[in-house]
């Protein structure tokens, strides 16, 4: 087993960080997916059949 | 492939090695920034700039967005072969001077990590690339990927001093996948964007490994100037120096460039050629080749080794100069609709 950190508020910021940079990626990538269903979807729904 | 064919016994020492229980997890205190780290951003921003100029030297009309998309797509899956590359070479990179403070090598992330993320990231790419733009797109990305880090990584890298010339594909590719993507196929005019990227790779790394030379020996890594010497890798940079001046100034006979592209091409070229002469007719890597062990046969002077250390990196450096030109030149002709010259019609 490795030692722990000493620093342990060094390790919660870096934990907080990395889950904020995990929440952002998640939220970027639900974005981009409704934006291209958008862009995809938006000149053919409206074509009158 | 046993991993260790290539590697030195220490090398060998350290993969099998067990892990040292004094040390701190520094893998605790990794921050987002140690994982991105492992997509390599200044490749990815190669790619991007690549992919972008194939995307738009196509000259198709593409909605902005899945232009963007398509753009980001080849950049995730570029940075998500740099993560199984990063996990795989961890052994060598701990080696090298240039690559042993990457995370997973200084301990800030477990090699798993990596691959995990490279995974992931490369299956997210290429079926968002599918989903999105086109899946001719998609099966060149998924190419890339698999080409850089199987065959590349895992196989040529530590088994051939062509290492870089065949591995060199995967670079290459983005501007193919950035036009399929705005067109759904790939013309000869993609494949141009291809093999000037392809021919370029080798006097650019080539003249890098003149002057690090004794990091890649010491990792085991038979680049070509461990393999086969210094003198050697001079010739090889000339004569593909040679190949690749005349392919920078094809594009110009099949409609891809204009007349910006063919006096970039042109006059960087010559200066190219230049440079690399004068890495061949200098005793670059000389100094760090075991094959010229008679110092005083060879009669290399200190002074004559700091000349042949700068003209190998004045190639280097104007070989990353000359490509950016090439590839900004195609993309502000394309930008500004710059008529393009066909002069094979």
């Amino acid at each position: 087993m490795n030692q722990p950190v000493d620093n342990n508020d060094a390790a919660k910021k870096a934990r907080n960080g990395r889950n904020v940079a995990l929440a952002l990626g998640l939220v970027a990538f639900v974005v981009l997916v409704f934006v291209v269903t958008l862009v995809r979807l938006g000149g053919n729904v409206a074509q009158p059949h | 492939m046993s991993k260790t064919l290539a590697m030195t016994p220490e090398t060998a020492q350290t993969e099998t090695a067990q892990p040292d229980t004094t040390k701190p997890d520094l893998t605790q205190a990794a921050s987002w920034k140690d994982y991105f780290q492992l997509m390599k951003p200044r490749v990815m921003s190669l790619v991007v700039f690549t992919g972008l100029t194939g995307l738009l030297a196509a000259r198709a009309p593409i909605h902005p967005v899945l232009g963007a998309i398509a753009v980001l797509c080849i950049a995730v899956g570029a940075g998500a072969s740099g993560a199984l590359n990063m996990w795989y070479d961890a052994d060598i990179d701990q080696q090298m001077r240039r690559t042993r403070g990457r995370p997973v090598p200084a301990g800030k992330v477990k090699g798993e990590e990596a691959a995990s993320l490279g995974v992931v990231l490369s299956i997210l790419s290429v079926m968002f690339l599918g989903f999105a733009i086109n899946w001719f797109a998609a099966a060149l990305l998924a190419f890339t990927i698999v080409f850089y880090a199987v065959v590349y990584t895992m196989w040529l890298k530590r088994w051939t001093a062509q290492n870089i010339v065949i591995g060199g594909l995967a670079g290459a590719l983005p501007p193919a996948i950035g036009w399929a993507a705005a067109t759904g196929h790939a013309p000869l005019n993609a494949w141009l964007m291809v093999a000037i990227i392809f021919f370029w790779t080798p006097p650019h790394f080539w003249a890098l490994s003149l002057y690090v030379t004794t990091d890649y020996a010491k990792a085991g890594v038979p680049m070509l100037p461990v393999v086969k010497g210094a003198k050697e890798t001079r010739k090889q940079i000339l004569l593909y120096s040679l190949l690749l001046i005349p392919i920078c100034l094809s594009p110009v006979l099949t409609g891809l460039g204009g007349p910006i592209y063919l006096a970039v091409a042109a006059l960087g070229g010559l200066v190219f050629l230049i440079l690399a002469w004068r890495v061949f007719a200098s005793k670059a890597g000389d100094a760090a080749d075991p094959r010229v062990a008679d110092r005083a046969l060879y009669d290399v002077t200190e002074d004559e080794k700091a000349a042949g250390s700068k003209a190998a990196r004045n190639l280097f450096a104007f070989s990353i100069l000359y490509l950016f030109a090439l590839f900004a030149a195609l993309l502000g002709e394309a930008v500004a609709n710059v008529r393009a010259l066909e002069l094979l019609k």
